[in-house]
C-alpha cells in the first residue's frame, strides 16, 4: 500500500502513461528551476506530437531544447522563446506550432487551470494581437479579453525539497511557474534535490501541497546558468 | 547633444519617489537602478517573482536559481520576497507597482506602445510587457526619438503590432521628455543644447509645445 506516500524509484515510473499527443506544463524560467531530468526522460521516451506549455522553450541542446532536435513538440504555449535557433527554424518551416502567451497571462492561465476556473477577464492585451478572436467586456471604463485557463495531461515540475507525501518547497527564484503548472496536470511529477522526511518541512512554508502532487523523485542537477552576471 | 543611456537612466531616476515599487524593464531601465537618489528607499520588483533585487552577485556567490527577469543572475536586498509568477503578476495586474519603464520601438499619441514584434523577422515573444503596460498606471518609455534611418519613433498611429493600447502618459527620449495627452506629445523638457525646433522636426505626432520648454540639467 502507497497510501499517501508519492515517492517513485526510477524515470521510467516518473512519467509512466505519458504518450503521443499529451499537453505537458513544464515549470521553469529561463534555465532557471526547470525539471531537466524529467525532460530527459521524456526525450528518451521519444513521445511525439506533444503540446508543451511553459513560459520558455529552453536553448539549444538544453532544457525544453532538446525535445525539438527529435521534434517531439507539435505545438508550445510560451511568452518568449528568442533564445532558440531550432525552434525558429522549425517555426519558419512549419514543423511546429507556437502561441505566444503574455508572461503574467499564462502563469494565471496555469493558476486558474488547477483552481478549476475555466476562463478569465484581463486586461493585458486588449487592443493587441492577442485579443484577436477573443471575446471583449467592459467592466468600469476599461476593456478586458476572456482567456480560458490550461490543464495538461502531465505536469514537470523541479521543487528543491519535498516529503514523501509530495508537500515541496522551491528554492529562490527558481520556484516561478512551478508551483502554478503543479496544480494543472491530470499527473503532478515533481523531480527534487532533496526527499526529507515527512514532518522536517514547516507546514507554513509549504508552496505547494502535497494534494497537487501525484509522483516525487530525487534528481541530480546540472543548473546550468543563461546569463552570468558578476560584480566588476 | 542627444541623452546618453546613463543620462536617460538619470532623468528617469528623478520620476523615482520614496517608498517605490518599480519594475526596470531590459537595456535603459535597468541602468535606473544605478542612480537611485541616496535619501529615497525604493524596491525593485522583477517580473519572474522576485521584490527587492540587488546588485550582480560577486563571483562566488552565483547562484543558478537567483536570476531576474532578463535571466541574470543576481542578488536579493535584504527584505527581499520571492514568489511564484502568478502571485508576481498579481502585483502587477492589480496595479500595486508604483513606476514601470521599459523600452519600445513606436509610441503614439493616442498612449499606444509597440515593443515587442516586427513582422517579418524573428517573433521571440511578448514576455512580460503586455502585462506591465496594461496594469501599471505609471509608465515611463525610453527610447531613441528616431531610428537610425532618421525615421520618427513618436507617431499619430503606431505602425508595428501593439503591446498595449492607451496606456503610455510619459516618453523619455534621447532627446527629450514628453507627456501623452489629449491626443498629442507635449514637449516638457529638451536634452542639453538640443532645439524645440529639432524635436518638432523629429516627432511625427501632433506636438504641443509649450511657452516655456526647460533644458535638462545633469
Amino acid at each position: 500500500m502507497a497510501g499517501l506516500d508519492k515517492r517513485v524509484n526510477s524515470y521510467e515510473e516518473a512519467l509512466a502513461g505519458l504518450t503521443d499527443g499529451m499537453t505537458v506544463l513544464a515549470g521553469g524560467f529561463g534555465l532557471c528551476g526547470i525539471p531537466e531530468n524529467l525532460i530527459g526522460q521524456i526525450r528518451r521516451l521519444g513521445v511525439k506530437g506533444l503540446t508543451v506549455v511553459s513560459n520558455n522553450c529552453g536553448v539549444d541542446g538544453f532544457g525544453l531544447g532538446v525535445l525539438l532536435e527529435d521534434r517531439q513538440i507539435r505545438k508550445m504555449i510560451a511568452s518568449y522563446v528568442g533564445e532558440n535557433a531550432l525552434f525558429e527554424q522549425q517555426l519558419l518551416n512549419g514543423e511546429l506550432e507556437v502561441e505566444l502567451t503574455p508572461q503574467g497571462t499564462l502563469a494565471e492561465k496555469l493558476r486558474a487551470g488547477g483552481a478549476g476556473i475555466p476562463a478569465f477577464f484581463t486586461a493585458t492585451g486588449y487592443g493587441t494581437p492577442v485579443a484577436e478572436g477573443k471575446e471583449v467586456r467592459q467592466y468600469g471604463d476599461r476593456h478586458y479579453i476572456l482567456e480560458p485557463s490550461i490543464t495538461g495531461d502531465f505536469a514537470i515540475v523541479k521543487g528543491w525539497k519535498a516529503d514523501h507525501f509530495g508537500n515541496v518547497i522551491y528554492r529562490h527564484t527558481a520556484q516561478n511557474f512551478n508551483p502554478l503548472a503543479a496544480t494543472a496536470g491530470r499527473i503532478t511529477v515533481v523531480e527534487v534535490e532533496e526527499i526529507v522526511e515527512p514532518g522536517e518541512l514547516d507546514p507554513a512554508q509549504i508552496h505547494t501541497p502535497g494534494i497537487y502532487v501525484d509522483r516525487i523523485i530525487q534528481g541530480h542537477f546540472e543548473k546550468r546558468i543563461e546569463k552570468r552576471t558578476v560584480l566588476a | 547633444m542627444a541623452l546618453t543611456r546613463e543620462q536617460m537612466a538619470q532623468r528617469v531616476a528623478r520620476e523615482l519617489k520614496d517608498g517605490y515599487y518599480v519594475n526596470l524593464g531590459i537595456g535603459i531601465p535597468t541602468l535606473v537602478a544605478n542612480y537611485v537618489p541616496d535619501d529615497i528607499q525604493v524596491m525593485l520588483q522583477s517580473e519572474n517573482g522576485l521584490l527587492g533585487m540587488g546588485a550582480f552577485p560577486k563571483d562566488e556567490h552565483v547562484d543558478a536559481d537567483m536570476i531576474n527577469a532578463g535571466k541574470q543572475t543576481v542578488t536579493a536586498v535584504k527584505g527581499a520576497s520571492i514568489f511564484s509568477s502568478a502571485e508576481s503578476f498579481a502585483m502587477i495586474r492589480g496595479g500595486h507597482v508604483d513606476l514601470t519603464v521599459l523600452g519600445a520601438f513606436e509610441v503614439d499619441v493616442e498612449g499606444n506602445i509597440a515593443s515587442w514584434m516586427i513582422p517579418g523577422k524573428l517573433i521571440k515573444g511578448m514576455g512580460g510587457a503586455m502585462d506591465l503596460v496594461a496594469g501599471a498606471d505609471n509608465i515611463i518609455v525610453t527610447m531613441t526619438h528616431a531610428s537610425k534611418d532618421g525615421e520618427s519613433k513618436l507617431l499619430s498611429r503606431c505602425t508595428l503590432p501593439l503591446t498595449g493600447a492607451g496606456c503610455i502618459k510619459k516618453v523619455l527620449t534621447d532627446l527629450a521628455y514628453l507627456e501623452i495627452e489629449n491626443g498629442a506629445f507635449i514637449l516638457r523638457e529638451r536634452a542639453p543644447g538640443i532645439s524645440v525646433e529639432e524635436i518638432a522636426e523629429k516627432t511625427a505626432g501632433r506636438l504641443i509645445i509649450p511657452d516655456h520648454v526647460p533644458e535638462m540639467t545633469f
